[in-house]
């Protein structure tokens, strides 16, 4: 109880600011429209609706790492933070307060993504469900970060290096717009070894129904959001006891 | 009685030492201010209070409770209204009345009829629809006071709870606290000379972490010898009384 009352708190805080809703869900759509239009006008395969849906879903979800690292950081450097840790609370419930509630806020981004993509010409098959479901692991590997951000940072900082570190890594280094294999050497290898460009994969192969080759995928992206998630939970319980 | 029992607290943060055997007890319904310059340790002998640091010696008790080992249990007995204005800005006074109701386990028949109850004895019912963050700084603190009261603790602790407000909104507060006396049990801190004469059972004088006077305003006046309340406390922080 003390938990959904603390979940159900976060997901109007982070609901009724109409930034974060520009942010999370406006920028994706506009990215959506942009990049489907240049794919409609020159032959790029990934700006394909087939191949740009997903990967506008999955960098929608960097905006995740920001909503629950800056909201985290803002409660810990208010009063209400002291209240709170003064109450019958413990550090499961702020943890699972923070995590659950952008859990459907990423599953919302994608269905409102793939319906403007149907409305542009996706084509409606069942895999769509399937792909959406996927958008869960790749949510869990953002918040995790979010959490780990969000326990370190102040709310000023935690905006600058989520809004634009983390957006970028996605941006760059996930395959959305370009294969990161064109670019070669080290490039590559880095995002092969980092999470965001398994996550692209997993919700592509998702959506094309290929559920044998989405596994390993599926497994590095689990892989990272379990342990990012233990590490920010960690850190949160740990800065936290010695925060007053 | 006995609501609090603090004897011979430590607390030390790296080589500052922010208290150094402090000694006071507060009997069950009494309105204890502590009065201090800044540093001389009010806040951290309220964190103490509440659990948060840990005292490097001396002990400090809620009802016979430890305060530190037997902190769980303290959580429900007693509640505290932080310095800064301790609500949720997106949510509004209801609905932050109804998160700390459901932090602590109430049902929501059991949370409405609270809820009721504290907004008409703190004068918010005609903003519980409103945002939090966008009241004025009056209501902010009422509500804040309110997120305290609505679980019916036995001890409170007041931070310097009218800090920053305006002279009717204070006097507002004022009214509120004075009618908590005999119901709860009240630790308040404040800057405001004429707020801890006017409110104060008792007052405990601070300094550099331990205590230097602790008595009705009317005693330590007489101590000090002098007849303004903030002259007494003057000279007693200077450690002109002997």
């Amino acid at each position: 109880m003390r938990m959904l009352a603390f979940c159900k708190r976060n997901l109007k805080e982070i609901l009724r600011d109409p930034l974060n809703l520009a942010f999370g869900l406006g920028f994706s759509l506009v990215l959506l429209l942009l990049l489907s239009a240049i794919g409609a006008s020159a032959p790029v395969p990934m700006f394909q609706l087939d191949q740009l849906a997903p990967g506008v879903t999955v960098f929608g979800l960097a905006f995740l790492t920001l909503f629950s690292a800056t909201l985290m950081a803002k409660d810990r450097q208010s009063a209400l933070f002291l209240r709170l840790y003064t109450t019958p609370m413990e550090g499961r419930d702020f943890i699972l307060g923070y995590t659950l509630p952008l859990l459907p806020i990423g599953l919302m981004q994608g269905v409102i993504c793939y319906l403007a993509a149907f409305c542009m010409g996706l084509p409606i098959t069942l895999s769509v469900l399937l792909a959406v479901l996927m958008l869960l692991p790749i949510a869990l590997l953002f918040i995790g970060m979010g959490l780990i951000f969000g326990s370190i940072l102040t709310d000023k900082q935690a905006g600058g290096i989520c809004g634009a570190l983390i957006t970028n890594l996605t941006a760059w280094l996930s395959g959305i717009w370009f294969d990161p294999a064109m670019v070669g050497g080290v490039f590559a290898t880095i995002a092969d070894v980092l999470p965001f460009s398994h996550g692209v994969d997993l919700v592509r192969l998702a959506l094309a129904g290929d559920i044998g080759a989405m596994v390993p995928h599926l497994l590095v992206v689990l892989g990272y959001a379990l342990v990012l998630l233990m590490l920010g939970g960690w850190i949160f319980v740990h800065r936290q006891e010695k925060a007053f | 009685m006995k609501a609090i029992e603090v004897v011979d607290l430590y607390k030390n943060y790296g080589d500052v030492e922010a208290l150094r055997g402090l000694t006071f007890c507060v009997e069950q319904g009494e309105l204890v201010t502590l009065l201090g310059v800044n540093g001389a340790g009010k806040s951290t002998t309220l964190k103490v209070l509440c659990g948060l640091v840990k005292p490097d010696g001396g002990r400090a008790e809620i009802y016979g409770y430890d305060v530190w080992k037997q902190r769980q249990k303290l959580k429900g007995i007693f509640a505290i209204c932080p310095q800064e204005t301790a609500i949720a800005p997106m949510l509004t006074v209801r609905e932050n009345l109804e998160f700390i109701c459901a932090v602590y386990g109430m049902e929501k028949e059991e949370s409405g009829r609270a809820i009721l109850e504290i907004t008409r004895e703190l004068g918010l019912c005609g903003v519980i629809g409103r945002r939090a963050g966008k009241l004025s700084g009056g209501y902010q603190r009422r509500l804040s006071i309110a997120m305290a009261l609505i679980t019916k603790p036995k001890v409170l602790y007041l931070d310097e709870p009218t800090l920053g407000l305006d002279v009717l909104s204070r006097r507002e507060l004022w009214e509120i606290i004075e009618g908590l006396k005999g119901k709860v049990t009240v630790i308040l801190t404040t800057h405001y000379m004429e707020e801890a004469e006017a409110l104060s059972t008792r007052v405990a004088v601070m300094d550099a972490g331990h205590l230097v006077f602790c008595g009705t305003p009317c005693e330590m006046k007489e101590a000090a010898g002098c007849e303004g309340f903030e002259e007494a406390f003057v000279r007693l922080v200077r450690g002109e009384v002997q």
